[in-house]
């Protein structure tokens, strides 16, 4: 088996998984005053402190929700009714269109049942949103934004954006600025402190970590108006028992995550090469997608002419190789994506897309499965066509 | 020898469609269990899904594109969507729509099996490396000595739905497998089956109607496609003795919902016997009025070789229809029929299937029609 998808999820570290286990041992409700709730708390804290040491973050500014949906939730929408409460001429949102769905349809949703006015900013080839066009929209009316949010890589073609930049714009205008980290935590540089961002979304089973758990880093000064309303856990801003288990080992993936990554994107990035290199070679017409330097360590992307991405998947698979088109399905449907839409990529070409997502388990060997089956299948995939 | 299910040296590489339903997940569940490399398909055929089923409808809807899916993972094996939604709409809706627009009544599953399943999804299939396309259908497929198969009715005359599959020429049983068409079981023993294999559509009612109607409304939905259009109802005299609001939306021999106000002279009911688009009018009279001593029927496709030899056959001439006696011969490339005895309500745009003993020699498309009446004339 060559697994190729750990951008769709990652085998837990060992170290993560031990943690977790220990914890399903012991009781206790943080918020509990006995010595159980102290107990569980002071594992909640640890966890904190150590989450947000890795992410160069203050422990204050550490929300625990369950995944990287829901942070991109609150974030987006909580910002978004907060700017808006204080003056309700905000309702206009500045967004990235490759955003991964859990920003761009709750975006969407503001739109339709909040009044908002989403407005997608322009991208290059790439994907990439420049800081000349962000200041443009911003310096349209800037006294009516009430938040943008743009990813700070892309999950499907891996190019990085210049979320430095766009923040020190946005905090000119005093705009929050959210963006989603989820791919690139444990892969690039990612320091909230220094970033200048309003908010930002990691999740856990990303990055070796249990599924279920992520975090929202927010700013000391945003109080976003929250999505569940109860106990008043995590600052008001998120109610809700938290998941002690999970907490511990998001924070032990987080920190060995941190600590192993410049080393992880030195190796896995020689693999990546590697495996862009024979895939390009099979086959001399496949097109590289997102930036060729400055992308995710980890992601290769190619569309494939003449082919549906589908029967790629499904040729690939049945030789025990694990990847994925990269664009989101209805009902296991493939839908042309819509970050290679965005990116101006003919919507026929759009059907033939691989994601291939290499991570901390990945081989030469998985490298050299892609490299003897991608010729024969894309050769198969082309009689198939496009139905 | 049977080939529903051949047990083969290599195993074969098959494609399952898998509708949602009980039938075609026991189906894939049985060619696994032959001992063949198994991959699963549920066709999208949609393009604009329903979440949830409701009432008897369907194999379009989201439900059960996961039901389909849920099998596939207990079965054990991949398991993918295709979207032929495109093609469904060209090749089965718009035909249906057309054909009724002409005054006919069209089979739409006939023509999902002939133009999407075992053309469309089977080319796929075959151009992607798998070798035959497994369904649920109840039917047997027999491998003659000299290489050429044939299709015949199910082992369970009354399950038997080698009707809808009389289209399929040699080619395409040649990669068709029907693993539930030797089958002596009643639906109650295939739902045990899938209960005994943890298939959780066990208990799923079976779906009836036509699949892209989901409200069953197929005068409605014509109705929406085609507009209403009043038009004269008239007697065998051409008379006037009603209205309708669209002479697409009838059918040759149906009783109900003519809505005429007065009763027939001799006070007997009336049926359709005939549907003019041309003039928008529908003619009906008396129920012997009906019987038919011979028809036409076009596009012979022939389940062998060659075309069928003139003789005396067997024929069906509509779904769950019964059989009877015809003696049969091609003339110009078209299928000449005549009934040993009248038959009753026979629709243009119906398959004729005929059949020498259980073995389908050959389907057509019925065309016109000759009155028993006027023929004793």
């Amino acid at each position: 088996m060559a697994y190729l998808d750990h951008a769709a999820t990652t085998p837990m570290l060992p170290e993560a998984a031990a943690a977790m286990t220990a914890q399903f041992a012991v009781t206790g409700n943080a918020s509990s005053l006995h010595a159980a709730g102290r107990r569980a708390r002071r594992t909640v804290e640890e966890a904190r402190e150590s989450l947000a040491e890795a992410l160069g973050a203050r422990p204050s500014e550490v929300v625990f929700t369950a995944g990287g949906t829901e942070a991109d939730n609150l974030a987006v929408k909580g910002l978004y009714w907060a700017r808006r409460d204080a003056d309700p001429a905000r309702t206009r949102i500045l967004a990235s269109p490759v955003e991964h769905h859990a920003v761009l349809d709750a975006v969407h949703w503001l739109g339709e049942h909040e009044g908002a006015r989403v407005e997608y900013l322009p991208v290059d080839r790439y994907g990439r949103v420049h800081p000349e066009a962000f200041r443009e929209a911003v310096e349209r009316a800037p006294e009516d934004v009430a938040l943008a949010t743009v990813m700070w890589a892309n999950n499907e073609i891996g190019t990085v954006m210049p979320v430095g930049e766009l923040a020190a714009i946005a905090g000119e205008f005093g705009i929050p600025l959210h963006s989603d980290a989820v791919q690139a935590f444990g892969q690039l540089d990612v320091r909230f402190g220094d970033s200048g961002l309003a908010a930002m979304t990691v999740s856990g089973h990303k990055i070796g970590g249990p599924y279920g758990i992520g975090a929202l880093l927010l700013g000391r000064d945003q109080s976003p108006v929250p999505v569940l309303h109860g106990g008043g856990q995590e600052r008001h801003v998120r109610s809700g028992t938290l998941d002690v288990p999970a907490v511990a080992a998001f924070a032990v993936a987080a920190v060995l995550a941190a600590e192993r990554r410049e080393r992880f994107a030195a190796e896995v990035g020689a693999l990546r090469d590697e495996l862009i290199g024979a895939v390009l070679e099979a086959v001399p017409d496949a097109v590289l997608g997102g930036d060729p330097e400055d992308r995710l360590p980890a992601n290769a992307h190619f569309s494939f002419p003449g082919c549906e991405g589908d029967s790629l998947l499904l040729l690939l698979d049945a030789q025990g190789i694990e990847c994925s088109t990269g664009s989101a399905c209805t009902a296991g449907v493939a839908q042309p994506s819509h970050v290679l839409l965005a990116t101006g990529t003919d919507p026929q070409l759009a059907r033939g897309t691989l994601r291939f997502s290499l991570g901390h388990t990945s081989t030469r060997e998985d490298v050299a499965a892609v490299a003897a089956a991608i010729g024969p299948a894309v050769e198969r995939a082309r009689t198939a066509g496009l139905s | 020898m049977t080939e529903n299910l051949p047990r083969t040296a290599r195993p074969l590489r098959v494609l399952a469609a898998m509708s949602g339903g009980v039938d075609s997940a026991v189906a894939a569940a049985r060619a696994v269990e032959a001992g063949h490399d198994v991959t699963g398909v549920h066709l999208a055929l949609s393009a604009n899904p329903q979440s949830f089923r409701t009432g008897a409808r369907g194999c379009c809807t989201i439900e059960d594109s996961r039901d389909a899916r849920r099998a596939a993972d207990v079965i054990g094996i991949p398991f993918y969507v295709w979207d032929l939604a495109e093609r469904f709409r060209e090749d089965v809706v718009e035909d249906f729509v057309s054909e009724y627009e002409a005054g006919r009544t069209p089979n739409p599953c006939l023509r999902c099996n002939e133009k999407i399943k075992f053309a469309a999804l089977l080319d796929k299939a075959l151009a992607l490396g798998f070798d035959a396309v497994c369904t649920g259908h109840y039917a047997t497929v027999v491998l003659n000595e000299d290489g050429t198969r044939e299709l015949h009715r199910a082992s369970d005359m009354a399950k038997d739905q080698s009707y809808v599959l009389g289209v399929l020429d040699e080619k395409q049983l040649a990669h068709a497998l029907f693993p539930l068409g030797d089958t002596l079981t009643t639906k109650d023993e295939i739902r045990a089956e899938a209960e005994e294999r943890g298939l959780a559509v066990a208990k799923k009612p079976d779906s009836h109607d036509i699949c892209f109607i989901a409200d069953g409304d197929t005068q409605g939905f014509l109705a929406n496609r085609l507009g209403k259009a009043e038009g004269d109802i008239v007697d065998e005299n051409g008379e006037k003795v009603g209205t309708h609001e669209g002479a697409f939306g009838f059918t040759i021999g149906q009783r109900k919902g003519l809505r005429i106000g007065h009763p027939a002279p001799d006070g007997k009911p009336r049926y359709v016997l005939d549907i003019s688009p041309v003039n928008n009018t529908v003619t009906v009279g008396p129920v012997e009025a009906l019987d038919v001593s011979a028809l036409t029927a076009i596009r012979p496709r022939w389940c062998g070789s060659a075309a069928a030899a003139p003789g005396t056959y067997t024929a069906q001439l509509r779904a769950h229809g019964g059989e009877t006696e015809v003696f049969a011969e091609t003339v110009d490339g078209e299928l000449r029929v005549t009934f040993t005895e009248p038959v009753r309500g026979v629709a243009p745009g119906q398959a004729i299937v005929l059949y020498d003993g259980t073995r389908v020699v050959g389907s057509a498309t019925i065309a016109t029609t000759t009155k028993a009446a006027a023929a004793a004339v």
